[in-house]
């Protein structure tokens, strides 16, 4: 046991030495949760549009200004031509334009008719979606003021409940994608560098040949990362609650308790990927550019796995981070206790499991 | 060695970090063809003098000249005329021998067909046929170590910087290595070498004892001992060393 | 000249010696630009419901069927109250709840009007907010149809109507995929790329290897492009792969010029890779240089739009993404391949990248020093 924390003393000792990297581990967590927080969102807002009036009377005017007084968009007067509005998209200035047909209130008036063209930057199709939906909102929302029609016999009214997040804050989903994201890749890549670092600089050797249990090595070289990561967890628990808004509903305790499996699971990987690679570049590579993209685009996190075709679905059951997300949001947001998350808890154990096996045999393999 | 030819001579050379001043003044010339042993304990600004001579750190103020050019003006010049060896082995182990001598034959201006035949010649010397084509990385440190040194004067220098250049190595190894040195000597190359061995030093041609920065004893070693009154050059060591107020 | 061709015939042999580091800078990037896209769909199919129906009737089911033929739901639990349907939502069964109270179809005939409910889990806003904006067509879709069936409609529309259509440009089907890959391409590119060369001094220095080359007199401009011109080639290859893997996979091929991509691609290259370099001589171990390009890679590629919109950002992220030399690059992979952007559209992006790329590496070489 006293040897175990000299072992400790000394991972801890080449951690705090380094300023630079602990400011990054400590910080990153900080600078993420904020940007993901406040910068990330689907929130549209002051997107820049173009509109070719071709009738400019009465009616237009007033479209014009309901769009332009909604905080989705921004009018960009200088655009009053087709060429212009064609060259704006293509340097992409502009996002939408709104073409009205001319003679547009007379039309309206006389022919009970008159179009509007939306014509949108569909490269993000989503997006596109979503402003071409505000700006017809905007339009129906005119038409029917002017109508006075809103008695109409025979209607349904629909009463909404938005269960959870009623004020549909980002951070609701963005607060367990950011963690389920920074501690697999942090966990994972601190351990696996710090373990290859060892064998590429030679003192792996001078450590298994020392009277410790070769087990007793690892764990001791990752313990003081598992404390960086507990430091983080608590520290984006504090700036979710404190600085986004987004109380814990359920029990902390059992929150702490699926973080903490979940983090020992990562470290399990970091392992894993410290017995396949030689080299802290190549552990390196695997960990970053193996686990972030999968890891941000399979979780369920950036987009819904039952959006996804089967395969990918099936596949993302491997991805640890789906789980502990499931884990969070049940814990977090819905409340739930143990009762609701144990199934979660037991796939991240067996993963856990999994790994350290895998890793141990290939260890056994190269000592042979 | 040619006592009329100086190709090393520094004037109050000084590198001072901060208040701490590693060396102080230093003073000395070496000859053409000389083997020139730079003793001093651990910490007493062997490397620190080294490195200023080299032309990768930049002296605090005093003057030197290496080779026939200036350490403040012509670095880029002093760099074409030297080799080094440092410390830390310092090819790439996961290049071949072959793979490394063309990387720094080319990166010293040797056109191909020196390097080929170079090349030939180093691995000739050193009847590493065999290994020619494996990483350096799996070769043995002594191997390693003469491999270096051979690279190190594969273009031919004018000075050969060797810096304990046999830190680790076998007896015998040490005793090829020596030969390989006195051969470079004979060849007109000058060499500058630190140690920590003083049976090492009773090979050099003058050596010098740097003590707490300082520059404490210069000669050959019989009038070292002589001076000192010692059997030999540990003791002579032993007898400046002991004053040394710097620990390591 | 000869003393750059050493130099980088040395970092092709270390490049190519290391077969696991080749496998995951070529193989690894390739897999996910194949097999990732296909996550990232917003177009709603499986929406999970739950259904309350307490009326009981036959308006109460043909809404229901509505719902469920509609393409959008999957009906997955039908419950008999309220609690139970939340109990599915807890269980992540259900993601939305329709709930018809009693006399629905009673109250809608008789008093003209009626009422119901609809509950969604809201924890992502984004996709709920999809959710119910779905069911809200569908329910005023099945209002209409009971209202002609009632109504006896008059040939004639007797209010002006604003007929709105919308076209969407260069993406008429829109194909979420032709918007992801050749962002996803441009991210694994710039992890490559950048990742690869703030390692490479560091690990010289590591190793020891940089103190023979500082004595020897290898030009700091030599052994700048020494180490910029094989990972500046290694990247334009990862390109090429990537572009032919769009090709035959998504069908994606650009409307704009290849040359133009690869022109940008070249001087984005030059940039990312001298700021890599920066980082390198920053760094003293390989340890402290990745966890500060993990630092920069994460902040750059979040905030780079690869899946927001960078419109949606508040101002002060906003004027973030106009020093992300990353967001710039996913910006006109996008506008070349799918709008076609010509040089003259893209000037203002040749610009800043340019300026980027003579900052970094005029910083990198004056920061590299040869001496201690």
């Amino acid at each position: 046991m006293k040897q175990l924390m000299v072992f400790i003393r000394k991972e801890f000792h080449h951690i705090l030495r380094d300023p630079r990297s602990l400011l990054v581990l400590l910080g990153m967590p900080i600078v993420q949760l904020l940007i993901f927080g406040f910068a990330i969102t689907n929130e549209t807002r002051n997107t820049n549009i173009a509109v070719l009036d071709n009738a400019k009377d009465q009616s237009t005017q007033n479209i014009i200004t309901r769009i332009e007084s909604s905080r989705y968009f921004d009018i960009d007067r200088t655009l009053n031509t087709n060429g212009q509005i064609e060259h704006a998209f293509k340097t992409g200035k502009i996002k939408v334009a709104v073409i009205f047909q001319p003679d547009f209130q007379n039309e309206l008036a006389h022919a009970n008719k008159a179009q509007i063209q939306i014509i949108t930057d569909a490269t993000d199709p989503n997006q596109a979606t979503t402003l071409a939906n505000y700006i017809s909102a905007i339009v129906m929302d005119y038409q029917s003021e002017q109508n006075q029609q809103n008695n109409l016999p025979y209607t349904i009214n629909t009463e909404m409940r938005m269960l959870y997040n009623p004020e549909l804050k980002g951070a609701y989903s963005s607060v367990p994608g950011v963690m389920g994201m920074i501690l697999l890749l942090i966990s994972a890549m601190m351990t696996s560098i710090s373990i290859v670092k060892e064998k590429e600089l030679g003192t792996m050797e001078i450590l298994l040949v020392s009277p410790m249990k070769p087990a007793l090595v690892i764990v001791s070289k990752v313990i003081p990362y598992f404390v960086v990561s507990l430091i983080n967890v608590v520290t984006i628990l504090l700036l979710s609650v404190f600085v986004l808004g987004m109380p814990i509903q359920g029990n902390i305790i059992l929150l702490i308790t699926v973080t903490i499996l979940y983090i020992i699971c990562a470290l399990s990987l970091g392992l894993l990927i410290s017995t396949i690679t030689n080299s802290q570049q190549a552990a390196m590579l695997v960990s970053l550019l193996g686990l972030m993209l999968p890891v941000v685009m399979l979780s369920g996190y950036a987009f819904p796995i039952a959006n996804m075709p089967i395969v990918l679905q099936v596949l993302s059951n491997i991805v640890p981070a789906k789980w502990y997300i499931i884990m969070v949001k049940s814990v977090m947001i819905k409340g739930l206790g143990f009762a609701g998350v144990w199934k979660e808890a037991l796939i991240i154990i067996a993963m856990t499991v999994f790994f350290i096996f895998v890793s141990i045999k290939k260890f056994k393999i190269r000592l042979s | 060695m040619n006592k009329n030819e100086i190709v090393i001579k520094t004037d109050k050379l000084t590198k001072k970090f901060g208040d701490f001043v590693a060396a102080n003044e230093i003073t000395f010339e070496v000859y053409k063809g000389e083997i020139f042993g730079f003793l001093g304990a651990n910490g007493a600004g062997k490397t620190t003098a080294m490195k200023m001579l080299i032309g990768i750190s930049k002296p605090s103020f005093g003057k030197a000249n290496i080779a026939g050019f200036d350490i403040y003006k012509e670095t880029e010049k002093i760099k074409k005329s030297i080799g080094y060896m440092s410390q830390k082995f310092s090819l790439y182990e996961d290049l071949t021998i072959r793979e490394n001598i063309q990387f720094f034959g080319g990166v010293y201006g040797l056109n191909d067909n020196e390097i080929v035949s170079a090349g030939n010649k180093l691995i000739d010397k050193l009847g590493l046929h065999d290994e020619a084509d494996k990483l350096v990385g799996s070769l043995p440190l002594g191997w390693k170590q003469k491999l270096s040194f051979s690279i190190a004067i594969l273009h031919n220098p004018k000075i050969v910087f060797l810096d304990e250049p046999t830190g680790g190595v076998d007896p015998i190894t040490r005793r090829q290595f020596w030969d390989m040195i006195y051969e470079a000597a004979d060849n007109g190359i000058t060499v500058f070498v630190t140690t920590h061995y003083m049976d090492e030093a009773e090979y050099c041609h003058r050596v010098s004892i740097m003590v707490d920065g300082v520059i404490k004893a210069l000669d050959s070693p019989e009038q070292l001992k002589k001076h000192y009154n010692a059997e030999s050059m540990d003791e002579v060591f032993l007898m400046l060393a002991r004053s040394a107020k710097r620990g390591e | 000249m000869r003393t750059l061709f050493f130099l980088l015939r040395k970092e092709f042999l270390q490049i190519f010696r290391d077969k696991l580091i080749l496998r995951v800078i070529f193989v690894m990037p390739i897999i996910q630009l194949i097999v990732l896209p296909n996550a990232a769909n917003f177009e709603m199919k499986n929406i999970s419901l739950s259904v309350v129906d307490r009326d009981h009737s036959e308006y109460s089911r043909k809404l229901i069927n509505k719902f469920t033929s509609s393409g959008y739901f999957r009906l997955t639990d039908v419950s008999s109250t309220y609690e139970k349907a939340l109990e599915s939502i807890e269980k992540d069964k259900a993601d939305l709840i329709i709930e018809i109270p009693q006399g629905f179809e009673r109250d809608l005939i008789r008093e003209n009007q009626s009422k119901m409910m609809i509950s969604a889990n809201a924890i992502n806003g984004q996709t709920s907010g999809l959710a119910v904006s779905y069911s809200n067509a569908i329910i005023k879709d099945f209002n209409n149809d009971i209202r002609v069936e009632w109504i006896q409609q008059p040939r004639l529309n007797p209010f002006p109507v604003i007929e709105i259509t919308s076209s969407n440009w260069f993406n008429p089907k829109m194909n979420y995929k032709y918007f992801i890959v050749p962002g996803v391409l441009a991210l694994l590119v710039t992890l490559v790329g950048f990742l690869l060369t703030s390692l490479n001094i560091v690990k010289e220095k590591e190793m020891g290897t940089i103190e023979q080359l500082n004595v020897s007199p290898i030009k700091k401009y030599q052994f700048i492009l020494g180490k910029l011109i094989p990972f500046w080639i290694l990247g334009l290859v990862v390109l090429t792969i990537g572009s032919m893997v769009s090709l035959i996979f998504y069908g994606i091929f650009p409307s704009g010029s290849f040359f133009l991509i690869y022109l940008f691609a070249a001087i984005y290259l030059i940039a990312l890779l001298g700021f890599g370099l920066l980082t390198s001589t920053f760094a003293e171990t390989q340890q402290q240089a990745m966890f500060i390009s993990y630092f920069f890679m994460m902040t750059f590629i979040l905030l780079g739009g690869l899946f927001a919109p960078i419109e949606n950002m508040p101002d002060w992220a906003r004027y973030l993404t106009y020093i992300n030399p990353v967001s710039y690059f996913i910006d006109v992979m996008r506008m070349i391949i799918l709008k076609g952007s010509g040089m003259a559209d893209l000037l203002k992006h040749f610009g800043i990248i340019s300026l980027f790329a003579v900052v970094f590496n005029v910083t990198a070489i004056l920061h590299y020093k040869k001496t201690i």
